[in-house]
């Protein structure tokens, strides 16, 4: 347990240094804050994937704070602006009324849905919940191999099809199993798809569709799976998605690296989506339910 | 957040028409706007300040100042210099001596393994015998992915199940491809971050074993700002030979291509533009160009129509064209042929200013419908439409699923085509040649 906080503080830590040794670095350099120091503000936030429209609000804030008073807190700003961003719905993990809770996860190719299908399944099972897993990625090339493999490891299990079959036929299935099984939680894995793809958000929409059939107020959370080095693309992916289907939080996911996953602040400024959990390895207790207030202060603590 | 560079600059600079003269402080407020689409392009923003720094340089020339459509000459000048800065020319693969190695590396879930089966596949169309060897060794069934791929492809895999040794399975690859003949072999290596010293160090020891002729880094067309951090760490541990852009068909502008381009100074060969195996392309640095600036890709869709449309076919719709001969069976001819090009949104999507467009089932939905009115008539009907009377609309709206009103606004539509063909040879000419437009001057 002691060795998952260090890998979180770890991971933020390097956004963190980069960010805030940063805006102190150009604040110490001109602290009357001139246009080229403003511009440097300008370019260390946007660094950070947060996108321009919230790096824009902090800059412009900054100036008209520096042309009130000369000593302007330029973290405390940030901060504040981000945190606003930031501080939007409880995170924790919408749970059906009568078991069992159904999770759906998806995203764009390669964001890291199965992993986190199986670290989502080792965390529940952890709290001493039965999960049963559904692989309904029949496109990729050993999708389902990778999940019943993530199955054995976290003792689940996994509810198959044939490949190119029709996934929303494997979902009834799963949900049917979960049903008699009196499971408590269903994990949806589903195959990655451009948000572009008309045609592949189509079916996700079957997919939920088909669900409701069995389980009128499925899916209880639709989870949307985003990687951490995603720049302003990420916004068009949540929008997209949420606009198809309709999102209910994300998982942020590989940001055990260097990338500060900023965008989360462009998506929840927009489209109010909450973060639910996030990523900090290869683990299979890498994931980690997100707190807000701790994101924001890592960033400018 | 705007998606055409090129229509705001011209505003911007329409502004100043009566003031004569372009001064310095306009280009500086207009290149402020190309900043803030880079930035939106994820274009790193160091790499967007030198290149700002270097249009403005050229944008103050005389030539700019004095010139009638400065908005223009200035979007050609950052047009051009992104385009130099992307590697100006496509590069090719270099596969050199036989037996060739490539080595595919790159961030957790860029696309490496789907690269791998890709590449495989190009390199044999080409006429080159190619061994997968599957070294992925943390990520599970990724062996049975690169395999299943293998099988898909009729191209042979090189694996170990079980085995976690890299180097133990590299060895094993090369002596196949020996034994076996095979003239270029293909390593894919599992995800790993830049900064994860240990597995970067794994990859540096393949490489002292297999002896690459051309190391590319995958890497994801959405990644952010980080891109530049990925590709310089990953070009000092290894020395890049190039790099391959992923999942280019979604809508990212693909700026993480130019940072990584301009920091490791290594080119882009080429990019993944779907999810089929053949969706692999070679790199073109002037489309890319167009498409961080948000000016559409005029030239892709022009390519894709003379792909889709059948040469032969389109001479004689031509010709049907300039008589003014065609009926309703061409028409859904000329429907069908267009649909082939894909979804509406993506065709459209190509146009400069229209990157935007996005729901388009409305009309999709027409051109559906459409569709089943002309398939609900016979092939008399078809061919002679004036036969068509008030029986015979109401059978073909009842066989489509449609209202006599729909019949009939079709087939009004369809005549006035007719007659504005008839009065206007030259337009129906150039209408079917499709393929044939020019560009816009740039």
């Amino acid at each position: 347990m002691l060795g998952l906080f260090q890998k979180v503080r770890d991971g933020l830590a390097k956004t963190h240094d980069k960010l805030i040794s940063e805006i102190k670095r150009i604040v110490t350099r001109a602290p009357r804050l001139d246009a080229e120091s403003l511009d440097d503000l300008e370019a260390a936030l946007i660094g950070s994937d947060i996108g321009v429209e919230t790096t824009m609000r902090i800059v412009e804030e900054v100036r008209r704070a520096s042309a009130e008073t000369r000593e302007v807190d330029v973290v405390s700003i940030a901060r504040r602006i981000i945190s606003e961003a930031l501080a939007s719905q409880p995170a924790a993990l919408r749970t059906a009324q009568q078991a069992p809770t159904v999770i759906v996860l998806l995203g764009v190719n390669g964001t890291g849905k199965t992993t986190s299908t199986a670290k989502l399944a080792h965390l529940l099972k952890q709290d001493g919940r039965s999960v049963l897993l559904a692989a309904c990625d029949t496109f990729r090339a050993a999708a389902i191999e990778q999940l019943k493999i993530w199955g054995e490891r976290t003792g689940c299990d996994v509810i198959t099809g044939q490949y190119n079959s029709d996934s929303a036929a494997i979902a009834f299935d799963a949900l049917d199993a979960a049903i008699s099984r009196k499971c408590d939680y269903l994990l949806i894995d589903t195959a990655g798809r451009l948000h572009t793809k008309k045609n592949l958000m189509d079916e996700m929409a079957k997919l939920q569709r088909v669900l409701r059939k069995r389980l009128p107020d499925a899916p209880h959370e639709t989870l949307l799976v985003l990687d951490a080095s995603t720049g302003m693309n990420g916004l068009n992916q949540a929008r997209e998605f949420h606009q198809a289907i309709g999102v209910s939080g994300l998982i942020v996911t590989k940001l055990d690296g260097t990338a500060k996953g900023g965008i989360v602040v462009a998506i929840n400024r927009e489209l109010k989506i909450p973060v639910k959990f996030i990523g900090v390895g290869e683990q299979m207790d890498d994931l980690q339910p997100f707190d807000a207030k701790a994101f924001a202060d890592a960033l400018f603590s | 957040m705007f998606q055409n560079l090129s229509d705001k600059l011209q505003s911007v600079f329409k502004n100043l028409r009566g003031f004569g003269k372009l001064t310095e402080k306009n280009i500086a407020d207009a290149l402020r706007e190309v900043r803030m689409a880079l930035l939106e392009a994820d274009v790193n923003y160091k790499v967007a300040k030198d290149f700002i720094e270097s249009v403005k340089a050229k944008a103050l020339g005389q030539t700019v100042l004095d010139s009638v459509t400065p908005g223009q000459q200035v979007v050609k000048i950052i047009f051009d210099e992104l385009v130099t800065l992307m590697g100006a020319q496509q590069a090719a693969l270099d596969l050199g001596r036989s037996p060739s190695v490539i080595l595919l590396c790159g961030l957790h879930g860029c696309g490496k393994t789907t690269t791998a089966g890709k590449l495989a596949r190009l390199l044999t169309k080409q006429g080159h015998h190619p061994l997968l060897a599957a070294c992925d060794v943390y990520r599970p069934a990724a062996v049975t992915q690169l395999q299943t791929l293998g099988k898909q492809l009729g191209i042979p895999v090189h694996a170990v199940p079980g085995e976690t040794d890299v180097l133990k399975i590299a060895r094993g690859a090369m002596e196949v491809a020996a034994a076996q003949g095979r003239n270029v072999i293909i390593f894919d290596t599992a995800g790993r971050l830049q900064i994860d010293e240990p597995l970067v160090q794994e990859l540096v020891r393949l490489k002292e074993v297999v002896e690459p002729r051309e190391i590319l880094l995958v890497a994801d067309a959405a990644t952010g700002q980080q891109a530049v951090d990925i590709a310089a760490r990953f070009n000092a541990a290894l020395g890049l030979t190039g790099i391959i852009l992923t999942k280019l068909d979604g809508d990212t502008r693909g700026g993480a291509a130019l940072s990584m381009r301009a920091v490791s100074g290594k080119p882009i060969k080429l990019v993944g533009v779907g999810e089929k195996l053949e969706d692999l392309e070679p790199f073109h640095p002037d489309r890319m160009a167009s498409r961080i600036l948000g000016m559409g890709d005029v030239v892709s869709l022009v390519e894709k129509a003379q792909e889709t449309f059948d040469g032969a076919q389109a001479e004689k719709m031509q010709e049907k064209l300039r008589k003014a001969d065609i009926n309703l069976e061409d028409f859904l001819n000329q429907m069908q042929q267009f649909k082939k090009m894909g979804p509406l949104e993506n065709v459209l999507g190509m146009l400069p200013g229209m990157s935007n467009i996005r729901d388009l089932s409305v009309e999709q939905k027409q051109l559906k419908r459409m569709e089943a009115i002309i398939q609900s008539m016979t092939p008399a009907e078809r061919r002679r439409p004036e036969v068509i009377d008030g029986h015979r609309r109401q059978r073909i709206a009842r066989g489509s699923g449609t209202t006599v009103a729909d019949v009939n606004q079709l087939l009004k539509q369809f005549w006035a085509m007719k007659n504005l063909m008839k009065q206007m040879p030259r337009l129906g000419r150039k209408m079917a040649k499709m393929g044939g437009f020019k560009l816009p001057a740039r």
